[in-house]
Formats: C-alpha cells, sequence, structure tokens
C-alpha cells in the first residue's frame, strides 16, 4: 500500500506522462505530495523516488533546494510577508513585526493551534502593490497592519476558504488531456514537413531558371 | 522626449473583463498571428522576428532572432518558455501569465513552429499560484481550440505544450539552472561553455529559452510584420517594453512604453505614469533594471528607457524593472536588504558568491544596526572586488552565472553616491533614518 491514496496517485502517474524523461516531473510531484500532506512527508519522498526510480535521498537533496517545499509540517495557512526592496520602501518590513506579533510568533514559527505559519518572504513580483502578503501563495496587495488583522481574521473564521485553499494545494486546475502525438510521429511530421519544404524550394528554383 | 502613441503590443486589450479567457482573448484578434504563421514557412517566421530585432524581455537583452539561428541541428529539440520572474521589483512576467496567459501560449506556439521543436515548456514561478492556474486553464481551452496539440489549425504541424510549475528559487530564472529544475534537479546554473542552450540544453538537446515577454511579442510580430515592429524604438532599441516602476512614485505600475522614446523623468514624473515623489519629497537615487544593476543619481534622469543608452552610463535596463527611492530613504538599509536577498538566493556552488555575499550581508546589516566599524566600508569594497575584480560594468566574472557578480551593484553603488552616510551610521553607531 503506497503513500498516496489512489487519486494523487493517478495524477502523479498523469503528470509523468507529461515529460520525455521521468524525473522532470520531480517539482510537480512535490506540489501534489503537500497538496495531499500540507507539507513533504518522508513517506511521500518514499514514494516519489520509488514512482521516478530515483533514491529518496534523490528526492530529499533536490526538494531541499526550493523554498516552498516544506520538510517539516506548516500551519494550515502559510503567511509570507515580502520585505525586498519595493515592499521594504513601503512599510514591508513594520508588516511582518506586526503580523509577528499579533500572531504571536516569530519569524519561521507556527501558531499553537496549528492554523498558521508565518515567514518573510523574498520578492514576490507584484510591487506596484506593495506591501504585498501571500497566504499559501495567493495574493493579498497593498496590505496595512489593518487590513492584514482582517486577513487573518477572516481566514481563521473560514470566511477566504474560495480565494485561499489549504497549504500545499497549489494548482486546482487539471490539465485535462496528456500529450496528443507521440514523439515518433513528430519526428516523422518534421523530417516530411522539411523535405516537402525542401521540394517547393528546388522547384521554385527550377521555374526561375526556366524563365531566365 | 515624451510618452508616444506607439500602439501596445504585449499589454493590450489587458484590461477587458476576463482578458484571461479564450472568449475574450478571440475577441480581440487572438491566434491570428499562429494561423498566419502556420500559413508561412518555419524560416519566414524566423526572417520576421529577425527583421523586429526583437531583444530578450528577460533580462540580458539578447536578440531573440539571433538565440533561434543559433538552434543546433537535431531532430530532437525543446522550447522552454521562462516565466520564472523573481528579479526584485520585476513584476510584468506575473502581470501577463495571470491576465493575458493565451498571448504567451500563441506566442511559445509561433517560437515552436518557427524553431520547430519536439515539445515546449511554460515554466512559471511556483509562488504564482492564480498564474499557473489560469495559464493552465488556458491551455486546456487552446487544446480544445485546436490551437495546440496534433495537427494544429488543420496545419501538418503538431506539438505539445507543458506548463512546469517551479518551487521558489531565484537562481531558477537563470536559463541553465532553470533546464535543470525542469530536469528535477536542484537549480544550479551550468558551467559554461557551452554559453547557449541552443547548442546543448534540455537533456542534452538543443534548447531554446525565451522569456514570458519576449513570446508575448511574436503574435504582433506575425501579425503586423517585422518591420512595423523595427519601426518603433531606436538603434539596437526596437518596440515596446513593459517597465514596471515600483517604490516611492504615486502611480507605480506596469507601463508599456515605445523603447528609447521616453525618459526615466517621464516614467518616474509624468501625470499618467508614476506621477512623481510620493508625500512631495525629493528623489534620492532610482535603480534603472532591477536589483543586479548599479544605481542612477537624479543627475540620470533624462537618459532614454533603452539598452545601449543605459548601458553606456554604467547601469543596464535589465529586466525593465524601475525602483525609486525618495530623500527619505537609508541607502545602507536599501543595498543592505538587497545584499540580504543575493546571500539568501547563492545556489552556493561558486565560493566568491557563497562566501562574498555572507561577508558583505554581515558587515552591511552590522553598519545598518550601529556597530559598523570605520574599516568596514574599504572591507566591503575588497569583498566586492574579489567577486567582481576592479569593480566596473558590466562585471568581470568570477563566478559560473551571473549571480555572484551582480551582488557589488548595490553595494558599491551606495558607497560611491552617499560614502558620508555610510560614515555617519559608523561614528554615530546607530542609522540616521530610525
Amino acid at each position: 500500500m503506497g503513500h498516496f491514496n489512489s487519486e494523487v496517485l493517478q495524477r502523479a502517474k498523469e503528470l509523468i506522462a507529461l515529460y520525455p524523461h521521468p524525473r522532470s516531473a520531480l517539482i510537480p510531484l512535490c506540489h501534489l505530495a503537500q497538496e495531499q500532506d500540507g507539507w513533504l512527508t518522508p513517506e511521500a519522498i518514499e514514494e516519489i523516488a520509488q514512482l521516478l526510480d530515483i533514491s529518496p535521498a534523490e528526492v530529499a537533496g533536490t526538494a531541499s533546494f526550493y523554498d516552498m517545499f516544506h520538510r517539516k509540517p506548516v500551519g494550515r495557512y502559510l503567511i509570507s510577508v515580502c520585505t525586498n526592496i519595493a515592499c521594504m520602501l513601503s512599510g514591508g518590513r513594520e508588516l511582518l513585526q506586526h503580523v509577528s506579533q499579533r500572531l504571536g510568533v516569530a519569524v519561521g514559527g507556527t501558531t499553537a493551534d496549528g492554523m498558521f505559519t508565518l515567514e518573510e518572504a523574498e520578492c514576490l513580483a507584484d510591487c506596484g502593490s506593495a506591501p504585498v502578503v501571500q497566504v499559501n501563495h495567493r495574493f493579498f496587495s497593498a496590505m496595512t497592519p489593518d487590513s492584514v488583522d482582517q486577513l487573518v481574521e477572516d481566514l481563521a473564521a473560514g470566511k477566504l476558504s474560495d480565494v485561499v485553499p489549504p497549504h500545499g494545494v497549489l494548482n486546482r486546475v487539471k490539465r485535462e488531456v496528456g500529450l496528443q502525438v507521440p514523439v515518433e510521429e513528430l519526428v516523422r511530421q518534421r523530417r516530411e514537413a522539411s523535405q516537402a519544404r525542401e521540394e517547393r524550394a528546388r522547384l521554385a528554383q527550377q521555374g526561375q531558371e526556366g524563365r531566365s | 522626449m515624451a510618452i508616444t502613441e506607439a500602439p501596445h503590443i504585449v499589454t493590450a486589450d489587458i484590461d477587458a473583463p476576463n482578458s484571461h479567457t479564450l472568449e475574450a482573448y478571440l475577441a480581440v484578434g487572438g491566434y491570428e498571428g499562429l494561423k498566419k504563421a502556420l500559413s508561412m514557412t518555419p524560416e519566414e517566421v524566423a526572417n520576421e522576428v529577425d527583421k523586429a530585432s526583437l531583444l530578450g524581455r528577460g533580462g540580458a537583452g539578447f536578440p531573440a532572432g539571433r538565440k533561434w539561428s543559433m538552434l543546433a541541428p537535431s531532430e530532437v529539440r525543446y522550447l522552454v518558455v521562462n516565466g520564472d520572474e523573481s528579479e526584485p521589483a520585476t513584476f510584468k512576467d506575473h502581470m501577463l501569465i495571470e491576465r493575458m496567459p493565451h498571448r504567451i501560449i500563441e506566442g511559445a506556439l509561433i517560437a515552436a513552429y518557427a524553431t520547430q521543436v519536439m515539445a515546449a515548456f511554460i515554466y512559471v514561478r511556483g509562488e504564482f499560484a492564480l498564474g499557473i492556474e489560469r495559464l493552465q486553464q488556458a491551455l486546456n481551452e487552446a487544446y480544445a481550440y485546436n490551437a495546440v496539440g496534433r495537427n494544429i489549425f488543420g496545419s501538418n504541424f503538431s506539438v505539445d505544450l507543458v506548463v512546469h510549475p517551479g518551487a521558489g528559487a531565484y537562481i531558477c530564472g537563470e536559463e541553465t539552472a532553470l533546464l535543470e529544475s525542469l530536469e528535477g534537479k536542484r537549480g544550479y546554473p551550468r558551467i559554461k561553455p557551452p554559453y547557449f542552450p541552443a547548442a546543448i540544453g534540455l537533456y542534452g538537446a538543443p534548447t531554446i529559452v525565451n522569456n514570458v515577454e519576449t513570446v508575448s511579442n511574436l503574435p504582433w510580430i506575425i501579425s503586423h510584420g517585422g518591420a512595423a515592429f523595427s519601426a518603433l524604438g531606436e538603434g539596437r532599441s526596437t518596440g515596446t517594453r513593459i517597465f514596471a516602476l515600483s517604490g516611492h512614485v504615486r502611480r507605480p505600475g506596469n507601463y508599456e512604453l515605445e523603447m528609447v522614446k521616453t525618459t526615466f523623468r517621464d516614467l518616474i514624473y509624468a501625470p499618467v505614469l508614476g506621477g512623481g515623489i510620493r508625500s512631495g519629497r525629493e528623489l534620492k537615487a532610482f535603480i534603472p533594471g532591477g536589483v543586479s544593476a548599479p544605481w542612477f543619481g537624479p543627475d540620470k534622469l533624462d537618459l532614454p528607457l533603452g539598452q545601449d543608452e543605459v548601458g553606456a552610463n554604467g547601469s543596464m535596463l535589465g529586466s525593465g524593472s524601475v525602483v525609486v527611492m525618495d530623500d527619505h530613504t537609508c541607502p545602507v538599509r536599501a543595498a543592505w536588504r538587497i545584499t540580504h536577498f543575493f546571500w539568501r538566493e547563492s545556489c552556493g556552488q561558486c565560493t566568491p558568491c557563497r562566501e562574498g555575499s555572507g561577508w558583505l550581508e554581515k558587515t552591511m546589516r552590522r553598519i545598518e544596526e550601529g556597530a559598523g566599524r570605520p574599516a568596514d566600508i574599504d572591507l566591503l569594497l575588497d569583498v566586492c572586488d574579489n567577486i567582481a575584480p576592479e569593480l566596473g560594468w558590466p562585471p568581470q566574472q568570477t563566478t559560473i552565472c551571473v549571480l555572484g557578480p551582480s551582488i557589488p551593484s548595490s553595494i558599491v553603488s551606495a558607497i560611491r553616491m552617499f560614502e558620508d552616510e555610510f560614515a555617519m551610521h559608523v561614528k554615530e553607531g546607530a542609522c540616521p533614518y530610525e
């Protein structure tokens, strides 16, 4: 019995089939694991390794490079406050301190009820609306201490569950179709098209020579 | 200099309701460029892009047409669209991905046809959750519309497209790191040469990597012709470009402007653009092209927004993002925060970058927090010189990728422009702006 439930396992296999080499699905599969478990568990790492036919150490060693993969549990809501240059110029550092006080946790910490984890983010690419906060990577722009308090309250009350899925759910839109054309067919199609273009060019040149 | 009447190319119709849907995109002539491209030969399509002189919009500014022409002959080759936008203060691709995903898909398919690749991938920064969903939705619609997949629009050209999420690592915007990441590995930039993935790229096959904004120009270029595109702008900087304006301006945002025709002064002060400095304050300094770029003072305001013009003045237009700092900004804190970012994001492969970023971060932090020593300014410059010898621009390369040599930009700029403020931090044992 694997760690992934049957629906997640099915989606994992579909993702692997999208790539010329299975290992390319490593990051998508880690996201999928976080969607099921909320974080990247050792059991999920084992299963991903099996699916990709590589060692668990290779999966863990790759995942640890990327900030979005959490190898320890995080809260239901991961609050990321940007303090990079554009947000810093608009009060991002003060906002991070405010959220830390409001939640009663240090940066990097999780509230005792397991609801919120707070992190300091690097630039999130929404600098026209600084300072910027993400919750589970959904954007909340031009935040103030008051609006961030309201945001925390709404999240705790479950009012934003349509906008902000639980931590780990990155993409709620499923790819509807697999790859349409096998590689061998593509190679044949490219070769035939290239030959046809060369033939047309040759005929066109002959025609020109005939006229001259 | 002025704000010209040049058409919006990549941001056209972006304010339309539901601009991210196929229905809205078709209503404004969506996929006509791809249809036209498919009626041409791949060479003709590439020629139009060559004629347009479209420079890559990711940061390095390499001509897209020339990149394509360098693709090594091989039956298996790939296209990767770089949507891993992470350069601090750059937020144009994020907007295009969320609000104009079909234009990116159409552009990617035009590029795929011109270069006759086997498969195409759009690598989207992992933190763009909504963007990934919008792009996947758009791709689903495009498949149903036969704009992608088997025998596109009844032609004999087939190609599949995959939306691939990243997972949070600035360095993956570097094209060889991005390819490693797409192969399911740590995002370590590859050793050069080969300098271009066009020789050896994804899975060792020749690969084209183009930025999201770059490919978003392609539908217009094919529909209107490369000459119409190169008629806009001046010199090597043709067409229009999105300038991402942030910091202490009244109206921060993304502005698509004709290249070279507009100046930094227009961008920052024109009422329809930046609208001037907030709270009636004065401009202290601005960063002209992402945090890897050296800073400019008010004396450079009249420079035009052109790649060569900014380059000739010792900085770069880079990713097209302009950060404005008013006279209440502490230059030490600003440069420290940028250094902190590079220290966090250094991949750790090369010693000058891995060790240098940490030394610089610690030293900058200690000055900002009031514990700086008089010798620290020389120490900073010395460490910077070890990462980018002679501290010139463009920086000399001591590392595998350009992240390392980009680190000194903000520190050296801040010291050269505001050395007295560094000295004041040290003398007073505190940040004078606190």
